[in-house]
Parts: structure tokens; C-alpha cells; sequence
């Protein structure tokens, strides 16, 4: 592996290897020192055309712990504002030395485009493009997954996952249906028909639009966020019935299984797609999605940087 | 591939265990405050039989864990990456206490500086020892092991191959001779 750009390029042993190293990542926190020399004299540049806090800060922190020096190049406030192209940016950073770059951008795509220029040499990370894919949130997700009910070991086949909310919208929705197909977990979307996007029948998951029925069986519901940003268009008649149909709140809650968890890739509408009771619940694991980010991001720029030169 | 005299056999390996378990007790008077951790993968199975003997000889229990040193070598850029293997602190802090590293085979030292290193990132021992199943000589740094199982005169080339029962199913050290097969 050389880049991460998609959770549709990454094989099964890739990902498990990412799920594996992380989880010894994680012992470090544990650890008087919580900082590993493996990235030392190692420059990453968090590069982010949209805003983010939750993102940029677990990669920052990910990189640091791995003693790796940080440039953060955001949008606001840099010559990005004023106008320069994608490649005039990655010259920049080439001509800088930078050995990672994090990219964050609205277009769908920026990754690979940066990716496979030759303006930079180093590895590239998506860290969201677009509505296209998210694959570090998607591979922390089967991580918390697989910590809560599968032991942390192993695969997920078998499991039972239904993702629920702004499909259309949703990079965090991609790759988590491609990793955990991949990682052998059964997926269902459950979305107003409005909010899925066109060929969305030729993804490897089941489709319903009854959440009651969906949840019954389920190992793991996602909450997405509803994306009023991206929405240019009415997708639903109001938020009170999208919140009645499709959100999460104590009653459906209590229709799950007894082992269920409860996630979200945050930043959370509270009372829109889930209760604020159900998001403090005891089965919702969203901080822990947030903690068990930095390990894999660790592990993925360990993996990515920390060897030989490719 | 025809193994030298040189090589070890499983009873071998079984006195050399048995010996350097003895010599720890006798160097630090008792098994009081003593840590064990094998470096990955066969000192972990060697510090646990090391730590077993002296079980047997002290009449109690004496730790034994594992200590990764992956994440500080100083070769990482020049190998593919490397899988990790756990880190396994007994008590789950070493602060105060006397380690004993435990490695198969001492070469270069370079594993051994990786290991102090990170030992300091796991708190701050007491003291430091070494100890390993062979010493091949031919050290980069400046590091001597405390306990030797066997001192192999080996040139720069030649491969020292260890085998043991629990990560290859049977227990032998092997000198192969570079150019020879």
C-alpha cells in the first residue's frame, strides 16, 4: 500500500493488518510516554480545503504521537483562498519535502488526482473528498466494531450493520459499505429514497426504508449526520418527519438487540437523526469512535511512512 | 545445509536455560523486584522459560512479558514495514524494578538499543540487564549482554538460526556458514 484513497482499493489482509497494528498502537496510550520515535525527522501535511476540526486534530495527534513534524494548510486564511490550483499547492509542499499528505476537499476525487500526479512524491491520504469516500472514519468504525463484538480480533463476518440517514450525501456511508464487505459483515442502508444516490442497487449491501424492521436483528446501527450543508434541494418534507421515520430515539432504541452498539461519525444533530438520550446512552460508542480514530490513523501513516521508500 | 558443532541441541538450549535462570538469582540475590521481558518473537518464549526455572528454583512466581521494539528501530526506512507484535508489561508497570531483556540471538545490539529505548517509554526500571540464548559477536554498539547461553564465533555472513518448540516446533540453535549449503 502506498496511498490511501479508498476503502475499494484495500484487500481484506490489508485491513486487517491496519485493525491489527492499531490495536497495539492503542497499548501506547496506556503508557507513561505516549509518543513512539517512528516518524522522527518525518514531515505530514494536514492539507484541508474544508472545514474539519475532529478530522485534522486526530490526524495531527496520530502523527505527533508517532514524533512525526506537523504543517497544518487549511483553506482559510492561505494563499488556498486566494485562488491557487490543487497542483500549485502540491508543488509547494513537494518543493517543502513533505513525506504524507492528509487531504481534505469538497471535490470528489482530490485524492486521486494528487495521488497520481507526479507532483509529489510522498504518500497521500484521503481524509474525505467529497461525497466520494472517507477511508480512515470507515476503518476506525470496523475497528470500534470489532473491539465491541468480535473480542478485537478477526474478521466481522457475519455481522449485522444497518446505515442509517444521508446515504446521497455521505462519504462516511461509501467506504464503510465497501470495508465492511470486505471485512465480511453484512450491510443494510436505510434511507428515505431521496437521500440514495443513483446506482446504489449495484452496491454490495441490502436497501430498506423501514427502520424498525431493519434494527430488530441488528449487531450495529450508524446514525449519519444529516448534511444540510451539502443539501441544495428539498430531500425530505420537514425535519420533524425525517426525524420521526428515520432517527434514533429511546423507544426504537429499546427495539435492539441487548449486545447492539450505537455509533455516529459525529459532529452529531442532536434530536435530528438521534436523540441526545440515545447518543449518552450506555450502548453508544461515539467517543470511543473518536479515541480508537488516533490509533488508526497511527497505523496507517506507520504503515504508509514507516517502512522503505517505495 | 549440514548443522556445525558449534550448534546447540534441545538439551542444549534446556542447561543453557537452566544456567542463565541461576545466574540471574545469584547476580541479583533472590527474585525480588525482578522483571522478565522477551523481545519478540523468540525472547518471548525464552524469558518465560528462563522465568519458569527460576519459578522452580525460588519456589514463586517470577513475571515474565514481552516488549516490542518495532516502533524504535533505527532500520525502519530501510526494510518494508515491519507487523507488530504485543507488548505484554507484567503489573503493567516496570517503574522501580530490575528488567531482564531477553533476546535469542545478540548480533549488532541494534535490537537491544531499540529495546532500552523502548523500555523508557514504558516507565523507568530500577536496572537493566541482558540476557540472550547466543552471542554471535560482532557488535555496532556499545552493549554486552549480562548472561549467555552460548558464545558462537560466527563471521559477518554467516546466519545463526534459533528454533524453538513454541514458535517452530522444535528447539535448536543452527550456524550456517556463509557460501556454504
Amino acid at each position: 500500500m502506498r496511498h490511501l484513497l479508498s476503502t475499494q482499493d484495500v484487500t481484506q489482509s490489508e485491513a486487517l493488518a491496519i485493525l491489527d497494528t492499531a490495536r497495539e498502537l492503542a497499548q501506547v496510550a496506556d503508557r507513561p510516554v505516549k509518543k513512539l520515535p517512528t516518524l522522527r525527522g518525518r514531515t505530514v501535511v494536514n492539507l484541508f480545503f474544508e472545514d474539519s476540526t475532529r478530522t485534522r486534530i486526530s490526524f495531527e495527534a496520530a502523527a505527533k504521537r508517532l514524533s512525526a513534524d506537523v504543517i497544518n494548510f487549511s483553506a482559510k486564511g492561505s494563499s488556498l483562498s486566494k485562488g491557487e490550483s490543487l497542483k500549485d499547492t502540491a508543488l509547494t509542499l513537494q518543493a517543502m519535502g513533505a513525506d504524507a499528505v492528509v487531504i481534505r476537499h469538497q471535490a470528489s476525487g482530490a485524492a486521486h488526482r494528487l495521488a497520481n500526479s507526479d507532483w509529489i512524491h510522498g504518500a497521500v491520504i484521503n481524509a474525505g473528498d467529497g461525497t466520494h469516500e472517507h477511508p480512515t472514519q470507515a476503518l476506525l468504525d470496523a475497528y470500534t466494531m470489532r473491539d465491541h463484538l468480535r473480542d478485537g480480533q478477526g474478521s466481522l463476518e457475519g455481522l449485522n450493520v444497518v446505515i442509517v440517514g444521508d446515504v446521497l450525501h455521505s462519504r462516511v456511508a461509501r467506504s464503510n459499505v465497501w470495508l465492511l464487505d470486505t471485512l465480511g459483515a453484512d450491510v443494510t442502508l436505510v434511507a428515505p429514497p431521496t437521500l440514495l444516490p443513483v446506482g446504489v442497487g449495484q452496491w454490495p449491501c441490502r436497501i430498506s426504508y423501514d427502520l424498525d424492521e431493519a434494527i430488530v436483528k441488528a449487531d450495529v446501527v450508524m446514525m449519519l449526520r444529516v448534511q444540510m450543508e451539502r443539501m441544495n434541494a428539498a430531500f425530505f418534507p420537514s425535519a420533524r418527519e425525517y426525524s420521526r421515520r428515520y432517527g434514533l430515539d429511546v423507544p426504537r432504541m429499546s427495539s435492539l438487540p441487548d449486545h447492539a452498539i450505537v455509533m455516529h461519525p459525529g459532529p452529531m444533530n442532536r434530536g435530528m437523526e438521534i436523540a441526545a438520550d440515545v447518543a449518552d446512552a450506555d450502548r453508544s460508542v461515539i467517543l470511543d469512535q473518536v479515541t480508537n480514530g488516533v490509533h488508526i490513523r497511527m497505523a496507517v501513516l506507520y504503515l504508509l511512512m514507516g517502512g522503505q521508500e517505495a | 545445509m549440514t548443522p556445525d558443532q558449534e550448534s546447540l541441541t534441545d538439551s542444549d538450549i534446556n542447561r543453557a536455560v537452566v544456567r542463565i535462570a541461576h545466574e540471574i538469582l545469584e547476580r541479583n540475590r533472590g527474585a525480588d523486584n525482578l522483571v522478565l521481558l522477551g523481545i519478540p518473537r523468540r525472547g518471548v518464549p525464552l524469558a518465560r522459560r528462563i522465568a519458569a526455572a527460576m519459578s522452580g528454583i525460588e519456589g514463586r512466581e517470577v513475571p515474565a512479558g514481552a516488549l516490542d521494539v518495532g516502533m524504535y528501530r533505527d532500520d525502519l526506512r530501510l526494510r518494508p514495514t515491519v507487523a507488530l507484535h504485543p507488548t505484554v508489561i507484567p503489573g503493567g508497570d516496570i517503574t522501580g524494578k530490575t528488567v531482564v531483556l531477553v533476546d535469542d540471538v545478540l548480533f549488532s545490539g541494534r535490537t537491544t538499543r531499540a529495546a532500552m529505548d523502548a523500555l523508557s517509554g514504558a516507565g523507568r526500571p530500577r536496572a537493566v540487564q541482558l540476557a540472550v540464548l547466543v552471542d554471535r559477536g560482532h557488535r555496532d554498539l556499545p552493549i554486552r549482554a549480562d548472561y549467555v547461553g552460548k558464545n558462537l564465533p560466527t563471521s559477518r555472513d554467516d546466519d545463526v538460526q534459533v528454533t524453538l518448540t513454541e514458535t517452530d516446533g522444535t528447539d535448536a540453535v543452527r550456524l550456517v556458514r556463509a557460501g556454504g549449503n
